[in-house]
């Protein structure tokens, strides 16, 4: 399946399924570049094998998510690429 | 009495039921759910739909919801990609009376509740009405006079999604302001914009920089980064520009 190069939003089920908080509207500090945005704002990258949101500045992966479906559901989530994540509780 | 604070739910998947499916231009389809247990969603934001095949093949789309959070009815609207996996299927094959797999509301991000304010400057390509859609309606449905630009490009006159339904609802309201454009066919005497949507017609429709506008963008690919580049060139703050890309498939 092609990679799809979309809005963070379109990563916003997945992170979803890992995190209580609203991710797509939290903010990431870029750890290569040091940008800050909303997760929403950075580009997504959707394949059947997992999702990948990069940093719409420098192209850094933040957030990387796998999901195994076969057998006991597993998740690997990688945020090396993140400096923080700020969350908050929706107002 | 202790009230006890409800724990986070896992986002699940649920089944919708179809109540009604009803066909708005020659390619789309508007499919109005009622999802037991709904707890309400925010103008823009998305669901998933999966279909299970016999075998266990599964397909996963996400779908824009086009309905007021006031509504009681979950509307989505489905274009039909002749390729598609899951397009046709929710076009073609799905009955009222029939269930439907879901999930959400999904993504906090690509949303607007009245409260936010505006200027609120909405452009859409084709079926990237849908969220759009739900703002307008909620927008209306709550009584607010938040001005208002809907820039909506169109293939054709007969293409143009909800169009009916996009007229009665700016007459009489003026403060809301629908500016069509057709990129391959126009009807006789079409006054309107007549080609893909570009900075020079940004210029001319959407709010000035000064004005702060708050604005979304849906619909394919080249259109959002387009409009998306032409607005930050024009002058408006990127953090105000808010944008939903449609992938180069989906369906």
């Amino acid at each position: 399946m092609d990679e799809q190069r979309l809005d963070g939003n379109a990563a916003a089920g997945v992170l979803a399924e890992i995190f209580t908080f609203e991710v797509t509207t939290a903010r990431a500090a870029c750890a290569h570049c040091g940008a800050t945005g909303e997760v929403g704002a950075q580009m997504a990258y959707v394949t059947e094998i997992g999702t990948v949101v990069r940093c719409a500045a420098c192209d850094n992966p933040l957030i990387r998510v796998v999901r195994q479906d076969e057998g006991p559901e597993r998740y690997w989530l990688d945020l090396k690429g993140v400096e923080y994540l700020q969350l908050r509780e929706r107002m | 009495m202790i009230r006890v604070a409800e724990a986070p739910r896992k986002l699940a998947w649920r089944i919708g039921e179809v109540v009604e499916s009803s066909p708005d231009t020659p390619r789309t389809k508007s499919l109005f759910l009622e999802v037991p247990g709904w707890e309400g969603h925010r103008a823009g934001q998305h669901v998933d739909v999966r279909l299970t095949a016999e075998d266990g093949y599964q397909a996963q789309r996400s779908y824009s919801i086009a309905s007021a959070p006031e509504a009681g009815r979950v509307e989505l609207l489905v274009e039909r990609l002749d390729d598609g996996e899951v397009s046709p299927y929710l076009t073609d094959e799905l009955r009222a009376g029939d269930g439907l797999e879901l999930r959400g509301p999904i993504g906090g991000w690509f949303a607007w509740e009245t409260r936010e304010g505006g200027p609120l400057l909405l452009v859409a390509g084709g079926s990237g009405i849908a969220p759009l859609m739900a703002m307008i309606r909620h927008r209306k449905a709550a009584g607010n006079d938040t001005p208002t630009r809907l820039l909506f490009s169109s293939r054709s006159y007969e293409e143009i999604i909800f169009r009916e339904k996009l007229e009665q609802l700016a007459a009489g309201d003026e403060t809301l302001q629908i500016i069509h454009t057709l990129t391959r066919s126009r009807p006789e005497g079409w006054t309107g914009y007549a080609r893909r949507i570009d900075e020079q017609i940004l210029n001319e429709v959407a709010f000035s920089p000064e004005e702060r506008p708050l604005a979304f963008v849906c619909g394919p690919t080249p259109l959002v980064e387009t409009v998306a580049t032409a607005l930050v060139g024009l002058g408006h703050e990127p953090t105000r520009v808010k944008t939903e890309r449609f992938g180069p498939t989906g369906g």
